[in-house]
């Protein structure tokens, strides 16, 4: 497994906001089609990380590989295009506009299509197509036709799934998708996120740890900008360092 | 489930089709033709004005950019016409509006290169600036553009050759505002039901996600911009032709930020709130202006303030209500 190229790999990679470092000599790999998670303690940089993997800040120092070609000077959209997809923490979607708009801008940007100016928006059979699909493929077709502001949070966080999953990831970055969400809902975020097509690369970060264990299968745990341990589910839950500065009081917590 | 997201998605599919209430405000216009024959000059401001509003629809209402400049570009239009005829004997209307188009479009390009890095405050006061440029241009150009007095007494030919222009009762430049209106319109009506207008919705509801999804946001936006600024160059353009002068009146921030009230006023983002902003606003003005000549901006704030706080879409926002009602009624629900 070590021997292929992983989809997406960082080296060594760094950022600084004056003498803040938030992140420190990182060296991550996510491998084809992984579920993997990312765990820390608040403020350990986890963030950033998925900023500097999309694009949104760039490093100080270090590479961003992905399928090991070079992107770390590329922007945002750019990356986007070569398939790296995310969620946000907090919802970041069209609040005014209905389901099935929200999805259908993503599919539309990522076929192409997204700056026709004469056709109408709705007569692009192929992006409405793709559209419908995903929606159903989350079950929320019922809400299809309901704009976002009037839909429960649970099923705003489906939302942020299906507009990234309209882009056709081949890595997909999910920070915190369960978050704010109560407990009894969460269930559905989970069952979404695991029905997820195999092929696709995912890093999950989550705080929620039954989420983690259930989820991943390797583990990275980062702490002040850089990665402290690393390694599978078992390894991490029997790492006594990790115990120390994460579980332990995340359990108790 | 399945009938859920195939129903959203022939809405979708269906919404940019014609409904029986837009002919409304044509007929109204036609029927204000015959009805008001002596009205006709107040009636050409209104048009030019309803597409300087539905000009600035497109970037305020649609893309989410917050400008008090929008008159830098009817003004560029109005200059432009205006020193064609004066110094340069271009007083053919039609390739008039044209040119006056493509100053606007140029300037809009430009300036928006520029401007649509900022947001928010900063974008407000620039596109303020570009507008205070152009006005002191206009002002100590006096050779060119007869500075303070403007340059009054243009003539132009007949319009396609055939209509002449009605100095009078204003006939002829009603129905000409009206056509350009209606071709403007139906390209502004194509922009935002398309892609590209979808994805300046996007812009606005919320930039972060656009970029998120890949888009082009400054390209986008600078389209948009451009071709706003084209429309509000030929709604200067078509000032000037009907009145015959331009002056400094054209391009100043009382101008800006009266037709970004008539929006308001309106409902923005909504195609049809230029209409009904303008008409309501004007109207208004004419009515109070009569009854009250010293005191009738106060009952245009007096609106506004109700607008602000019990009307937040505007005359149109407070009509959606009463219209889905009554087409759930229609469809059996």
């Amino acid at each position: 497994m070590s021997g292929a190229i992983p989809i997406l790999e960082t080296r060594g990679l760094c950022k600084a906001f004056g003498a803040l470092e938030v992140a420190r000599e990182i060296d991550f790999r996510l491998e084809r089609g992984a579920r993997h998670a990312l765990i820390g303690p608040n403020g350990a940089g986890k963030t950033t990380f998925v900023n500097l993997l999309t694009g949104v800040l760039a490093p100080s120092r270090g590479q961003v590989l992905l399928e090991g070609e070079d992107v770390t000077h590329l922007p945002q959209a750019k990356r986007v295009k070569r398939g790296i997809a995310r969620t946000f923490q907090i919802s970041q979607l069209f609040r005014g506009l209905t389901v099935l708009e929200n999805v259908a801008i993503a599919v539309a940007e990522r076929m192409g299509a997204g700056g026709a100016m004469l056709k109408p928006a709705g007569a692009h059979r192929e992006v409405l197509d793709e559209t419908i699909r995903l929606v159903e493929m989350l079950k929320l077709g019922d809400d299809a036709g309901r704009r976002i502001g009037e839909l429960p949070y649970g099923r705003q966080r489906l939302v942020e799934i299906a507009i990234a999953l309209g882009l056709a990831p081949r890595v997909l970055l999910l920070d915190e998708p369960a978050a704010g969400i109560p407990s009894a809902e969460s269930h559905i975020i989970l069952d979404a996120i695991a029905s997820l097509p195999a092929e696709i690369a995912i890093l999950i970060i989550e705080h929620d740890m039954d989420v983690v264990f259930r989820f991943a299968k390797r583990i990275t745990v980062m702490v002040s900008g850089a990665v402290f341990a690393e390694g599978t589910p078992a390894e991490i839950a029997a790492n006594r360092d990790v115990r120390a500065v994460y579980l332990g009081s995340a359990l108790d917590g | 489930m399945m009938r859920g997201a195939a129903a959203a998605a022939e809405a979708f599919a269906r919404r940019h089709r014609l409904r029986w209430w837009e002919a409304l405000p044509w007929i109204a216009a036609l029927a204000a033709f015959f009805v008001f024959p002596t009205y006709l000059s107040f009636g050409t401001q209104l048009l030019v004005t309803v597409l300087f509003a539905l000009s600035l629809d497109l970037v305020l209402g649609y893309a989410g950019i917050v400008t008090l400049g929008h008159a830098a570009f009817f003004g560029a239009g109005a200059y432009t016409v205006g020193m064609l005829a004066a110094h340069a004997g271009w007083n053919e209307p039609l390739s008039g509006l044209a040119a006056a188009a493509a100053v606007a479009a140029t300037i809009g390009f430009l300036s928006g290169l520029v401007l649509l890095r900022t947001h928010g405050l900063t974008l407000l006061m620039l596109t303020l600036c570009t507008m205070a440029l152009l006005e002191q241009a206009a002002n100590m150009g006096a050779a060119w553009t007869g500075g303070f007095d403007g340059i009054p007494g243009l003539k132009f030919q007949k319009i396609l050759g055939l209509f002449e222009f009605d100095v009078l009762y204003f006939r002829t430049q009603y129905l000409y505002a009206l056509a350009v209106l209606f071709a403007c319109f139906v390209l502004v009506r194509t922009l935002v039901y398309s892609s590209f207008g979808q994805s300046l919705t996007g812009v606005r509801e919320n930039v972060l996600r656009m970029h998120a999804v890949g888009a082009p946001v400054r390209t986008r936006l600078v389209v948009a911009y451009t071709i706003s600024a084209a429309l509000a160059g030929v709604a200067g353009g078509l000032f000037a032709q009907a009145t015959g002068f331009v002056n400094l009146a054209v391009l100043g921030l009382d101008r800006s930020a009266g037709v970004m009230i008539m929006l308001i006023l309106g409902g923005y983002g909504r195609l049809y709130g230029a209409f009904v902003g303008a008409v309501a606003f004007l109207l208004l003005e004419h009515v109070l202006a009569k009854a009250y000549p010293t005191a009738w901006q106060l009952g245009v704030g007096v609106l506004l303030v109700l607008v602000a706080l019990y009307a937040r879409n505007g005359i149109l926002g407070l009509a959606e209500p009463l219209a889905r009602r009554f087409a759930a009624r229609r469809g059996g629900v």
